[in-house]
Parts: C-alpha cells; structure tokens; sequence
C-alpha cells in the first residue's frame, strides 16, 4: 500500500471534505435549533452577531474557548478528557460509508463519492452507532457525580434497547437490497423506487430509534435537566461540554444523512436523466450530492421540529416504547416484508401490512381496553 | 508500508492491551482495555479479509457486551468491593502454572508444524458475506439452527427471570 499514490490522495481529500461540510452544517445547525425555537415559541432568536444573527456559531465557539477549562478534583483525569473525544470521533466516523455520490470524471480520473465502498456499509453504521455510547457512559463515569452517573447508564441502557428495534427495521432494507453495501442499497432504489414507499412502517420505526440514539428529545433522559441537572455533561465546561453537544448535532446531521441512504434514495432525485443529458454525468453528480445533504438537513429539521413540539418521555415508558412496542412492530415488518417479497408484490404487501396492523389495533382497542368514564 | 509490518504492530497491541486487562488495578479501566483488545482483533479479521466478522465483532462484543459490562461494574462502590490483595504463596503457584501452561502451548505450536496455506488454493472471497451465509446456511444449517434455539432459550429464561411475580411491589 503506497501512502501517497493518487488514490490515497483522493480519498483523504475526498473525507476531508465531508468532515468540512459536516462540521459546518453541525455548527450552523445550533444556530437554526434557536432560530426554529425562537419561531415556534414567537420570539425573535439570537440576532446581535452579524445580519440576522448568522455570527452566532463563531460567537458561541470563541465563547467555549474561552471559558475556564475546569476538572473535578475527585474524577478519573485522562478517562474524563477521553469522554468528549469519543463522542466525537463516533460521531464522525459514521460518514465514511455513506454514499454522497455516484462517480465523476475530473482530468480523465475517475473518483467516487464515497468514503469507503465496504460490502458490510450498513453494519458499519450498526457498529458506530453502538460504540457512540461510550463517550457518554466515560464521560459520565469519570465526573464522579451520581446525576453524571445516572445520566450515563440512562444513556446505556437507551442505546441498547433501540438498537434492537434498528437492527431489524435495517433486516427489512437488506431483504430488498440483497447487499449490505450502501451503494448497492441506493443503487437499488434510483428512478425513484425509494425504499419510503415500500418501508413505510419501517422507516418510523427507524426514524424513533434515530431520535433514541442520538439522544433527541423527547428521548433525551440522558440529560434530563428536570431530574438530572445536566445529565453525563454535569461537569463539563468549556470546549470539552462544547464537544458533546456538538457531537449531538453531527449524529443528527449523520443519521439524516443514513436516513436519507436508507429510506429517501440517497443521492437519486427527480429529472436526473434530464440534468445528465443537458449538463453532463459530473453536474448531475454534484447535484445528486446537493440533493443527499439537502434530504439530510430536511431530517435535522425534524428532529428539531420535533424537540421544540414533543415533551420529554418518563424514563419507563422510554423502555415500554422500547422492547414491548418497536420490537414486536419491526418484527412484524419484517415477516410482512419477507411476505411481500415471497408473493412478489412488496409494495402492496407493505400497505396492506399497515392496513391490517391499524385494524387490528383498532379492534383490539373496541374489545379490550375499557374505556375511562367520563 | 508492507502488510506484515501491520500485522506485527497489531498484535503486539493486541497482546499489550490484553496484558494490562489483568494488570489494571481499576475494573473500569479493565474494561477499557477489552474494548480496545476486540479491536484490536477485529483489525486482525480485516488483515484476513473477513469484513463481517469484524464488524460483528464490534457491534457484538465492542457495542453491546463490553456497555453491559461497564454498565454493571460501575454501579459498584469500588472503594468498598476491593479485592484482598492475595498471599505470595498464591502468586507464586498462580506465576507457575500459567508458565508451565505457556510452554506446553509453545511446544505443542512448534511439534504440530501447522501447513502453511498455499497461495494457489487461497480464496479471498472466503471471508465475504455471501459467502459466509451460504456456508452458514447449507453445511452448518444444523448448527446454526441449534444455537439459535439456544439463544432464544436464554432469551426467554432472562425474561422469565427479569418478570415482575403477582403481588411483587410495583416501584
């Protein structure tokens, strides 16, 4: 393996990038959480630093650089410094795989937009997502603080059961794509056959695990400031705080953008054939990258439409939701999938699927729950 | 770089953090090591090309195992659960069997000469997973079949075991 040969180059270039334009949406997406805020609750929103506020992210960054980088006496130093870090590098890490564009033709070499094309993609993002605990579970270990603590093992215990629930609104995908890659299950789903119509039962149950992992309100009890003062972030101060929550809005920007792969095609947008015909194979590309992010962005849009909307789960029916309702509903997508697939008609059996799961539930509401007296 | 150059660097990683799992003094920081020993080997099962098998060993023993371990180790009271430090008589027949064990491992290694794969029969496709499900799913069907029915027992045996009896106080 040559280090510096052009494929090397290229990628890293090409990662570069992404971690650019990450980094970038993630601190500007903490200016449009208080925007969005501030519209829902008719307020005006930060508007002092620059044109309409739009400094605000540069203000608040200086902010957390400057404030006193403070340590516990009694907490475990290097494990509490290597909290933040690793809710970072997990937060990162996950868009290596996730396809942001076919290939394009820059000076007669040919790049991908991509950046690692593994045949397990989707297992990757599995594995991500289950380390991203840790940072949160270190962090709140090494503060020596029992609400830090609590707030740890609250986010445990969260990851792990919605991670189920993940696992197999994922199975339900890989049976359409035949393929682990993400590549494979984009390209599967060009011309507009996205995964949305087929998956519809299937994409909310990932879209709630999403919110649980990402520790979005209303499942974000980790850092429940009612019960826990500030959950794991308890101690933190300065940039170390700054890196959590930072982390927070790079893993809604991410799992928009795995969505988007997932369920809403990836890069795949309506009139590709047009652009390509008039524009060339490279502008289309690019535009298909546009389309990705903008799908993605739409999915951090909701997630903050939603924290501003929901109140906050109690941490009891977090878990009911958890085991005895996403469970049980991702199983049954599933075996409705399988189904649809075995008869052929995958798009008629996922209607009827939630069809019959709505009447039964129906039903079963009229025969067995009693209704409360007014 | 050459690729066994790697090799050589990973495992003496694996083999460092699999030293200080025992020699940590603190169980969390034990863990962490583990965390960072499966690693360590799923890097070794991308050196042989057996991508799943990494990344299952992540999800599997990095992602959830290794966060229930921690997850019950630090709601013990450290400070009060100790271990006595063991006597020297302990330490030193401890230090002796695992020598001994040691060299009757290394002396097996080198009576038995393992062949040595041959580059001809070598397929790199062996650890994909296509290929690994229909393995699973054709020569080892009964196996597999077994141990899922073995996982689903305990599964059901952890429920029971976790079930709130009639009359047990609702907290």
């Amino acid at each position: 393996m040559d280090l510096l040969s052009d494929f090397f180059l290229a990628k890293a270039a090409f990662i570069g990038i992404v971690f650019a334009i990450t980094l970038g949406i993630a601190a500007y997406s903490t200016y449009f959480e208080r925007k969005i805020a501030a519209f829902m609750q008719d307020r005006i929103g930060p508007d002092r630093a620059g044109p309409f506020g739009i400094l605000q992210p540069l203000a608040d960054a200086v902010k957390m650089f400057m404030k006193e980088d403070f340590i516990p006496a009694n907490s475990n130093k290097w494990l509490f410094i290597a909290g933040p870090c690793l809710s970072m590098l997990t937060a990162l890490m996950t868009s290596a795989v996730v396809p942001f564009g076919d290939t394009v033709t820059i000076g007669g070499v040919t790049f991908d937009l991509q950046g690692i094309d593994v045949n397990i993609g989707i297992l990757w993002v599995f594995g991500i997502v289950s380390l991203g605990v840790y940072g949160i579970l270190i962090g709140g270990w090494a503060s020596n603080n029992k609400y830090s603590l609590l707030g740890a093992i609250r986010a445990a215990s969260q990851n792990i059961s919605y991670e189920l629930a993940m696992g197999l609104a994922i199975i339900a995908i890989l049976l359409f794509s035949g393929s682990l890659s993400t590549k494979a299950i984009v390209e599967g789903q060009q011309n507009g056959h996205w995964n949305i119509f087929y998956q519809p039962l299937g994409f909310i149950i990932f879209l709630i695990c999403a919110f649980a992992e990402c520790n979005r309100t209303p499942f974000d009890l980790p850092e429940c400031e009612t019960e826990l003062i500030g959950g794991y972030h308890t101690e933190y101060s300065s940039m170390k705080l700054g890196f959590y929550l930072f982390a927070e809005y790079i893993n809604m920007f991410i799992s928009g953008a795995v969505m988007a792969t997932l369920y809403f095609g990836g890069y795949d947008y309506p009139g590709i054939d047009f652009v390509t015909a008039q524009f060339g194979n490279n502008i289309a590309v690019f535009v298909g990258m546009g389309a990705l992010i903008g799908k993605a962005l739409l999915f951090v849009f909701v997630f903050m439409w939603v924290r501003w909307t929901l109140p906050r789960f109690r941490y009891d029916q977090l878990m009911g939701l958890g085991w005895a309702t996403l469970i049980p509903l991702s199983m049954y997508n599933v075996v409705v999938t399988a189904f649809g697939i075995l008869i052929g008609k995958p798009f008629t059996a996922g209607i009827v699927g939630v069809v019959l799961l709505i009447g039964g539930l129906l039903i079963h509401d009229q025969l067995f729950v009693k209704k409360k007296i007014a | 770089m050459a690729i066994s150059n790697i090799w050589y660097f990973l495992s003496g990683l694996t083999l460092l953090s699999a030293l200080m799992v025992v020699l940590a003094k603190n169980p969390i920081h034990s863990v962490l090591y583990l965390v960072f020993t499966f690693f360590c080997i799923s890097g070794h099962y991308v050196l042989l090309n057996a991508q799943f098998l990494m990344a299952v060993n992540i999800i599997v023993y990095a992602g959830a195992i290794m966060v229930l371990f921690l997850f019950v180790i630090m709601m013990f009271d450290l400070k009060k659960n100790q271990p006595e430090s063991k006597s020297s008589l302990t330490k030193l027949a401890g230090s002796v069997v695992a020598g001994t064990l040691l060299v009757l491992f290394v002396a097996l290694l080198r009576k038995n000469n393992l062949p040595a794969p041959s580059e001809f029969n070598f397929k790199s496709q062996t650890g994909m997973v296509e290929t690994l499900g229909k393995i699973l799913y054709t020569e080892y069907l009964l196996p597999f079949e077994l141990i899922s029915i073995l996982f689903f027992v305990a599964m059901v045996g952890a429920v029971m075991l976790g079930k709130r009896e009639a009359g047990e106080r609702n907290f």
